[in-house]
């Protein structure tokens, strides 16, 4: 570990190398756990099948680049899939939990995330697959530090897709619509929302930004059915970490978790990099525990 | 309602008697059980071993079965999905035996997998040729019913090593004075490659300067790969089944990764040559076995005979996984056909004394069960061709080392 740390201190250029690499993932977790935070929110349902959405939107965006199409024309392509997915899930299961025990919508969604797994690797195969990029790299530092132009591209779709769903939120009726059903359910019906669309186009909407972040990340790392729990976990761990409801946090929260994996897998060596992700959401849980309980005191 | 309850309980009944399987020997029949990963994370691979198992019956079948005394016997695999999970591989085999009456086993796919079952079936004494579990830890527990067709897997890399060695004085150093860096997933497989990486590299008195684990379900290894950049090896060793050779091939692609010797597993399930013929341009890959070798036997003629069937039969590449679970195959037939018995205790010393030349390579077990007889090959990725670069008996080609930048 000291080595490592001491290879930073030589050579610093690595250390933006790994900030950047981290900021990438970061950007395509952000989106994932945004989606999760939104239907958190709104639906007070965890979607346990995040990750397979991931996946699913990145085994169409490979399958599309076997085709022979361009990789970025896959994303909208994907987003519009799983868009239509999200609302056939909508009415046909989860329609049902909405304003029941949470535990029933946890088990539901682990049903669905089953299913999907086993449907992609039934239609798809099970191999790992990636829709390599052919864009290249710039380098900086005489090569030490390598930006991948696509990795490049897929945050600032990221971003984008970020902005313009928090535009979409803010602005649009339908956000409206979906802000006002998260505040008070009931307030909202007594105004003529209709609720039941309202969750549906939410948990559509999460289905969509999932198979985004999906074809986005397929373009640098691998795609496989039964790859997604690990975005399943961290948009869980990043929605945590940032509370429910502070959509903004979100994005700060997953972008440093993104730089914190990086730089962990570097220092300690890759095997402990998932260890120190999650001793560091423990940390934060812990600190933020103490600093409510400080004002908890002021306040009694 | 009393009617509804009684044709539940009708179909209940039907569907239990018809589930029920028996007596697995009767009908000239021979039953072999197989709980292999359909589904899971090995599923890719679990298919390749399922597709060598069935395109080895077909053959052994269509040539008149296997003949003890006066009847010919046809082969049956009965399959079970083992989910890439040892807990759920253990269930299916105990089922397997104890319910379903199969006295001999296919091997799974996998290192944990098959280890998982190992006390299952030395406890019923039901004796396993297995294909797809390399692992050294599989024999030195003295289990007696375990039969392996594949060299184990501390000897996966090894010629990569003594290639590398071989070639030092191109890089302008001594064997010793190499620096290795490892990346390695962190399964049993992967961890007995890295035994055996490091064994060799001590035998030759080389210096690892990166020994990381990756966690099975990471596809990211920039970070350990930004770590090379700043050490820069000679010789970047990679095992992590097919997402590790994917990730690697890409990853050191775009980061621009350079250094001399890039060895790695798994390459030819993964497709890399096909699939990424620029990215994996001059990394040597290991193989169990290759369809250029002059290996030849009985059952599918030679190795590329078995390479253009498997080809013809399933329209891909047969990756290795197939050749030695066709093989695994074979060997029970041949052991029936020596022991002229279906008595598992017969079989299981049958098998023990196995001495068979095969499209996959000779097949001689030693007394804990590994195939003493086959070796491993080098090939390296030539303009998205395979080819065999060690051991010198069966070299196509010089090495290309170093790797040149592209």
């Amino acid at each position: 570990m000291v080595s490592n740390l001491l290879i930073l201190y030589e050579a610093p250029a690595l250390g933006l190398q790994l900030a950047i690499d981290g900021l990438l993932i970061g950007a395509v977790f952000a989106l994932a756990a945004y989606g999760m935070a939104l239907v958190w929110g709104v639906t007070n349902i965890i979607n346990v099948a995040q990750g397979e959405f991931v996946m699913l939107g990145g085994l169409l965006a490979v399958y599309a680049a076997e085709q022979g199409a361009p990789v970025l024309l896959a994303v909208p392509l994907a987003a519009l899939c799983l868009y239509v997915l999200g609302w056939i899930l909508y009415y046909t299961i989860i329609v049902h939990l909405v304003g029941r025990d949470m535990f029933n919508s946890v088990l539901a969604t682990f049903g669905i995330a089953i299913v999907l797994q086993q449907l992609m690797a039934h239609v798809f195969g099970g191999a790992d697959r990636i829709a390599a990029s052919t864009l290249g790299s710039w380098f900086l530092f005489d090569g030490l530090v390598a930006i991948d132009k696509m990795k490049v591209l897929v945050f600032a779709a990221c971003i984008i897709l970020g902005v313009t769903l928090s535009v979409f939120l803010l602005r649009s009726r339908q956000g409206q619509a979906i802000r006002a059903v998260a505040q008070k359910p009931e307030a909202a019906s007594v105004l003529g929302i209709d609720t039941k669309r309202v969750y549906g186009l939410t948990y559509a909407v999460n289905a969509a930004i999932c198979g985004a972040a999906g074809a986005l990340a397929a373009t640098a790392y691998t795609i496989h059915p039964y790859g997604g729990l690990s975005y399943t976990i961290r948009s869980f761990m990043i929605v945590v970490v940032a509370g429910l409801g502070n959509l903004g946090g979100v994005i700060w929260a997953a972008l440093s978790l993104g730089v914190a994996e990086s730089f962990a897998g570097f220092i300690f060596g890759a095997q402990y990099q998932i260890a120190f992700v999650f001793a560091l959401l423990v940390a934060v849980l812990v600190f933020r525990n103490w600093r409510l309980k400080r004002q908890r005191r002021y306040l009694a | 309602m009393s009617a509804l309850r009684g044709l539940l309980a009708g179909i209940f009944c039907v569907v239990l008697v018809g589930s029920a399987e028996i007596a697995l020997c009767s009908d000239d029949i021979i039953v072999l059980g197989a709980a292999v990963s359909l589904t899971g994370k090995y599923a890719l691979n679990g298919a390749n071993t399922k597709n060598g198992y069935d395109l080895a019956v077909r053959q052994i079948n269509d040539k008149g079965g296997v003949k003890i005394g006066d009847t010919a016997y046809k082969f049956e695999i009965n399959y079970y999905d083992d989910e890439s999970t040892p807990a759920r591989g253990t269930e299916l085999v105990e089922r397997l035996i104890q319910q379903d009456g199969v006295k001999f086993i296919l091997g799974p796919y996998g290192s944990g997998l098959t280890k998982a079952i190992l006390p299952i079936i030395e406890r019923h004494k039901v004796p396993m040729v297995e294909a797809n579990g390399a692992a050294r830890e599989l024999f030195t527990k003295g289990y007696r019913y375990i039969f392996a067709v594949l060299s184990t897997s501390d000897q996966y890399l090894t010629p990569a090593i003594d290639l590398a060695a071989e070639h030092a004085y191109k890089l302008g150093k001594t064997p010793g004075e190499l620096r290795v860096a490892m990346v390695m997933e962190n399964d049993p497989f992967a961890q007995d490659v890295r035994a055996g990486v490091l064994a060799d590299t001590q035998r030759h008195g080389m210096n690892c300067v990166i020994d990381d684990q990756l966690p099975p379900e990471l596809n990211d290894m920039s970070m350990t790969l930004t770590k090379v950049k700043a050490l820069k090896p000679d010789l970047l060793v990679v095992s992590g089944h097919e997402k590790g050779a994917l990730t690697a091939v890409n990853q050191i692609e775009a980061l621009r990764v350079d250094v001399p010797v890039i060895a790695l597993t798994h390459c030819d399930s993964a497709q890399l040559a096909n699939k990424l013929p620029k990215a994996s341009q001059h990394v040597f890959c290991a193989h169990q076995w290759h369809r250029s070798m002059k290996h030849k036997g009985e059952l599918f003629g030679s190795a590329e005979d078995f390479a253009q069937l498997f080809k013809k039969t399933y329209g891909y590449e047969a990756p290795y996984q197939a050749a030695q679970s066709a093989a695994a195959v074979y060997v029970f037939a041949d052991a029936f056909t020596r022991a002229q018995s279906l008595d598992p205790e017969k079989v299981r010393d049958a098998i023990s004394a196995t001495d068979l030349p095969t499209f996959y390579g000779p097949i001689k077990f030693d007394e804990t069960g590994k195939n003493v007889a086959k070796p491993m090959v080098l090939t390296q990725i030539i303009d998205g061709e395979y080819v065999v670069v060690a051991p010198d008996k069966w070299a196509t080609k010089d090495p290309v080392i170093p790797r040149p930048p592209h």
